[in-house]
């Protein structure tokens, strides 16, 4: 049986690698009984496409270098 | 070093030059350094050098993922030469800590279930939040609350998208250890947009 914390670190994994059946399965009966670690879940591929935003932003206006300091 | 010393006209096509030319890329790299050296100036020499070193070797890459990957590897090496010059950076061999700070063991008790007032709660409408100048404020500082090695990771895997083999490659760390960067990193930064921001300042609606 998962506990959260370990729940917690296969749905990080689950972003990097495919889980395989076994993970899935014990993945889905811990979230169906947890709304926290439910939650967690659909925040991982949030917090990606927030970071995938933000990288592709401009830098703000203001922040442009320079040219005599190095 | 100026941008004008860019010989334009040698490698005018191929993904290489695309990438090169890519004006994401760029950005990628310029939030990718200001995140790790704290001084936009410093980030913009780093990145430009990087482009420049990358240029001169563009035509042995045929892929436009290698070339990321590799013009990323030289801007890596350029940030941790300035972080050494300006002895903010203690060893190289820091580069392998994972930082346990222990916000694992304040987040989880010790059966491993979530803490009562420490449990994720929903997001409302998480991609609702992207017009907010705020909240992009918010997403910047947590990033940067991120210890280091966690918001390098962090930011190869999700920023530029470069899959784990090349980051355990690149750092030279094993894939056990990049996870638990990664799941700290992802760990911290939920906590603190979640405390600051949907928690805190969400419902000015």
């Amino acid at each position: 049986m998962l506990n959260c914390h370990k729940a917690t670190r296969l749905m990080s994994e689950a972003q990097d690698r495919p889980l395989t059946l076994n993970e899935k399965l014990a993945l889905k009966v811990h979230t169906l009984m947890c709304s926290a670690c439910s939650n967690f879940e659909k925040q991982l591929p949030a917090l990606r496409r927030m970071a995938r935003t933000f990288a592709r932003q401009q830098p703000p206006a203001g922040d442009k270098p320079d040219k005599d300091r190095k | 070093m100026t941008q004008d010393s860019v010989p334009k006209d040698t490698h005018p096509t191929g993904p290489a030059h695309d990438a090169l030319m890519s004006d994401e890329l760029r950005l990628q790299m310029l939030k990718f350094a200001t995140l790790q050296l704290r001084d936009s100036h410093l980030a913009e020499d780093a990145v430009q050098e990087a482009l420049l070193g990358a240029f001169r070797h563009a035509q042995a890459f045929a892929g436009r993922a290698a070339y990321k990957t590799w013009v990323f590897a030289i801007l890596k090496n350029k940030i941790a030469d300035l972080l050494r010059k300006n002895q903010r950076l203690v060893n190289i061999s820091s580069l392998t800590r994972t930082e346990d700070d222990g916000l694992e063991e304040a987040l989880f008790n010790q059966r491993g279930m979530w803490q009562r007032d420490e449990r994720p709660v929903a997001w409302s409408s998480p991609e609702g939040s992207a017009e907010d100048s705020q909240f992009w404020r918010i997403f910047e500082a947590c990033l940067d609350d991120l210890p280091p090695n966690q918001g390098r990771v962090f930011m190869m895997r999700e920023f530029v998208g470069l899959e784990s083999r090349d980051i355990c490659a690149e750092l030279e760390i094993g894939v056990s250890n990049l996870n638990v960067l990664l799941y700290r990193a992802r760990l911290r930064l939920r906590e603190c947009l979640e405390n600051k921001w949907y928690l805190d300042g969400d419902c000015r609606c």
